[in-house]
């Protein structure tokens, strides 16, 4: 074992497991479509998820219309814009950034970062993306059923999620529970195989602590959402039991438009507690793949090794396990008992000090760096001013007593879309830049990659920093129209329509972004097999894009620890992982 | 450079933004000014850290981005260095979670003189009832709920009969004393909310959430519905006038107890309903 994580070995224990044998495809489906090659299930899941994703990007722009020009629009009623709102919120949430970061991102880059031929299950991850296919179907079904989608929110909280006063109550709600368990099970399947692929098919010398941030950040929020999901399971079993089967988990005896009802004995803040079990822990399931991955595009592209990386390791952890115990921070005002609020606000709040620790050693490891200025670090830039920003104000939201007056308005609508939107999205959109090339053997456009940048930083900026001084005002979200109150001047319905305005036109640079996908495929630059000189083993394959099996007749053996950038008397200002250590000096010390 | 100037631009604007925000929190009516001086703390603090850490890698991008010939210096770690940050965030984060703390022990405790009050919610109107001349409100059951009885009030509890029972009507109260708002909802959850009280609380089928205030001026507030209801959510609307001591007994006099209303409306019932029960 390695004590100091960032000195190079020439010791490197055998292998736990040894190499094993996969099943290569026979015939063009079993190549393309279904396929047990972890790549290309990871280009499944993100082409999947990308085009749903651009569902929810239209139901934004709809949202914002709506919002920004109340009234000019006479196909946006009350109905549909709830409905754009709960679909939007939970499309992007599950369907896009968890599958994205986890069966993209985690199902391409775990097997070649850590120097194994593929994922040890690969036929249930093969079976994990076509659930997960199975999932999205069903929820986008809700649009062509009568009554179309829900409109309980992406919260879904009952009563009103299954009542009659709320749209989508035929089929909408059904469908998007059902879609709901489908896609936990799916997850569960695909998180299995990365949890079990980082513990045991680690390459020879491929130490825990060797392991870039990237695969850190996955790998824990992937732990993360094994045990977070089967909240969200049970609560949508159950809330599928309460809208078909008529049974009372979470009804209490109530009157709906004065009709007495036959539910009776249910709580509805026991759905909360469950939600929110899952809910918050999501947060952190989308955050730290981002804060692992963008740790080593700043790594790379400073030319600097990450600062502090012990200490990055822990803070993941630390968080990882702290994100457990912060949930009811979503339900300060939801009527729990208020001691509660005690509780979970002194949890909340110890979770941003090692949040801090990772924002710190994020611009330190810029700090004398050889700062590069690639569309990546652009990207890696933008994430850091907009995740302080959502972080700081999770600081506000956290506090139990400054959340009574901001929760339910527009600032939290503001501070998760920065936190946990533009923030992560920010990452994706990086790591596309970065790993684009070794999927696909050739570089994107960059100036079109800048153009790109700076549209969706600024322009995200300028919607959502703004959006959180209407919550301060005092406009609360979910509202189709804000109407008249003595509160409201005419200059919030101005921002309204700025914020709008602008969301378009980052919406469009999204469309744009999307032609550059297509047209780099075949007009990029082509990239060679490691385009930015980097250290750690996808890098280093024998051909681009790698093969079924990833790595040849032979399986690389690791070395050193991820982040050799700018070593000291060494030749080049990276060292690739599997480089064996060129001298040994007298004292024993391996350079 | 140019990106280096932007970062620093960002950082800038949001602190201008701040300053110089049209959007600002309305004018307070409560006794809640601890909250807001807890959000000003908070502003103070996250604000220099957000722009300290800003500027910071802007002024990075700036003095170290690529040139030909730099080489990143080589530095895996600072123990040091990381235990201070780590301690100074820590210092931080107390700095608003003591007096966040401390304001939510006062939020969360009722003085013994608070008067109740009750507001009750349903798809998509705001109920409210106040306790008759002996000052207690009687029990309440959703089973109860009928045309006649839209509250649901419990017509054998004697405490019930004086109550002050004002079917989406506005709520008045009295200026300068706490009052206990108890909540109640008979179909989903919704949220009784005037942003200048700053308090607010869910109300929720099922059970009775409550907060407590004392209202500091006097004026007419829009109350409005902060937990999505359902398809008419934003249209959920009443409001809320706080008067003097003398003008708000005049209102409570002109105001209909629930026996008066229940005896009236049975009445008419009687009469109207074709074989009567």
């Amino acid at each position: 074992m390695v004590d100091v994580p960032y000195e190079a070995t020439v010791d490197v224990p055998p292998a736990e497991v040894a190499d094993v044998e996969l099943y290569h495809p026979k015939s063009w489906w079993t190549q393309y479509v279904f396929s047990q090659d972890a790549k290309v299930i990871a280009i499944q899941y993100s082409l999947t998820a990308t085009a749903i994703g651009l569902v929810a990007l239209v139901l934004s722009w709809l949202m914002r219309l709506q919002l920004g020009f109340p009234g000019t629009f006479s196909f946006i009623d009350a109905n549909q814009y709830l409905q754009f709102i709960t679909m939007h919120g939970m499309i992007m949430v599950i369907y896009l950034l968890t599958a994205l970061f986890l069966g993209g991102f985690g199902n391409y880059l775990i097997p070649l970062m850590v120097g194994a031929r593929d994922m040890v299950f690969p036929y249930v991850n093969m079976l994990s993306y076509w659930v997960y296919l199975l999932a999205v179907i069903v929820l986008a079904s809700a649009f062509f059923v009568p009554g179309g989608p829900t409109g309980a929110g992406w919260t879904l909280y009952p009563p009103q999620a299954i009542l009659s006063g709320t749209p989508g109550q035929d089929w909408g709600i059904i469908l998007m529970l059902s879609s709901l368990i489908l896609f936990i099970i799916g997850f569960t399947m695909g998180g299995l195989n990365y949890v079990v692929t980082v513990l045991q098919a680690r390459t020879r010398g491929m130490t825990l602590m060797r392991l870039p941030l990237t695969v850190w950040g996955i790998f824990t929020a992937t732990v993360m959402a094994l045990l977070a999901f089967p909240a969200l399971f049970v609560a949508s079993v159950m809330m599928l039991f309460d809208r078909v089967l008529g049974t009372s988990f979470f009804m209490p005896a109530l009157v709906e438009m004065g009709q007495q009802m036959k539910y009776g004995g249910g709580s509805p803040i026991l759905f909360q507690h469950l939600f929110w079990f899952f809910g918050h822990p999501e947060v952190y399931i989308v955050a730290l793949p981002a804060f692992g991955i963008v740790s080593d595009l700043i790594s790379t592209h400073a030319r600097k090794n990450i600062f502090g990386y012990r200490m990055m390791v822990w803070a993941i952890v630390a968080i990882g396990a702290l994100s457990f115990i912060v949930w009811a921070h979503h339900m300060y005002v939801s009527g729990m008992h208020p001691h509660f609020g005690f509780f979970f606000a002194t949890t909340t709040l110890i979770i941003a000090i090692p949040t801090a620790i990772k924002v710190y050693n994020w611009v330190l490891t810029l700090w004398r760096g050889d700062i590069h200025l690639t569309v990546p670090m652009l990207f890696a830039l933008g994430f850091i001013i907009t995740f302080v920003n959502g972080g700081l104000t999770g600081l506000f939201l956290g506090n139990v007593v400054v959340d009574v007056p901001l929760s339910d308005t527009m600032f939290v609508v503001a501070h998760f879309h920065m936190v946990m939107g533009v923030a992560p999205i920010m990452v994706v959109l990086g790591a596309i830049y970065h790993w684009y090339p070794k999927v696909t053997g050739r570089m994107l456009n960059e100036a079109l990659g800048k153009l790109h940048f700076w549209v969706t930083f600024l322009g995200a900026y300028l919607i959502f920093f703004p959006m959180h001084y209407l919550g301060l005002l005092g406009v609360p979200r979910r509202y189709h129209d804000i109407g008249e109150a003595a509160f409201l001047t005419p200059s919030v319905h101005t921002l309204n329509a700025f914020m709008s305005v602008v969301a378009l036109i980052v919406g469009l640079a999204q469309i744009l972004f999307l032609f550059n996908l297509v047209w780099s495929l075949f007009k990029g630059k082509a990239s060679g097999g490691n385009p930015w000189r980097a250290t750690t083993l996808e890098w280093q394959t024998p051909e681009t894009p790698p093969g079924h099996g990833n790595w040849g007749k032979e399986l690389p053996v690791v070395y050193r620890w991820a982040y050799d950038y700018s070593v000291p008397g060494a030749p080049e200002d990276f060292i690739p992982q599997n480089q064996p250590p060129a001298r040994r000096t007298a004292q024993g010390a391996a350079t | 450079m140019v990106v280096a100037v932007i970062l620093l631009l960002v950082a800038i604007g949001s602190v201008l933004f701040h300053i110089y925000s049209p959007w600002w929190w309305t004018p307070i009516a409560t006794n809640w000014s601890y909250i807001d001086h807890t959000i000003n703390i908070t502003f103070w603090i996250t604000g220099v850290v957000f722009f300290a850490v800003i500027a910071f890698m802007a002024y990075c991008v700036f003095r170290f981005h690529h040139k030909e010939g730099r080489q990143a210096h080589y530095n895996p770690e600072n123990k040091k260095l990381e235990w201070w940050l780590s301690i100074g965030t820590a210092i931080g984060v107390a700095a608003m979670l003591a007096p966040g703390l401390f304001v939510w022990h006062q939020f969360v405790t009722v003085p013994a003189d608070a008067t109740e009050v009750e507001v009750m919610g349903q798809q998509w109107q705001w109920s409210f009832r106040l306790p008759g001349k002996d000052g207690r409100m009687g029990t309440t059951d959703v089973r109860n709920i009928s045309p006649e009885n839209p509250m649901g009030l419990n017509r054998d509890d004697p405490h019930g009969q004086d109550d002050v029972v004002i079917e989406s009507g506005e709520l008045h109260l009295p200026v300068g004393k706490p009052v206990k708002v108890l909540l109640r909802s008979v179909d989903v959850l919704h949220d009784f909310y005037v942003p200048e009280f700053r308090a607010k609380m869910d109300m929720v089928p099922g059970m009775v959430t409550y907060f407590w205030m004392t209202p500091i001026r006097t004026g007419t507030f829009d109350v409005l519905c902060a937990e999505l209801c359902g398809a008419a959510h934003a249209q959920m609307r009443s409001k809320v006038i706080v008067e003097e001591d003398a003008e708000y007994h005049a209102w409570l006099e002109q105001q209909k107890t629930f026996a008066e209303l229940s005896g009236r409306t049975a009445v008419t019932k009687a009469t109207y309903r074709p074989g009567g029960k």
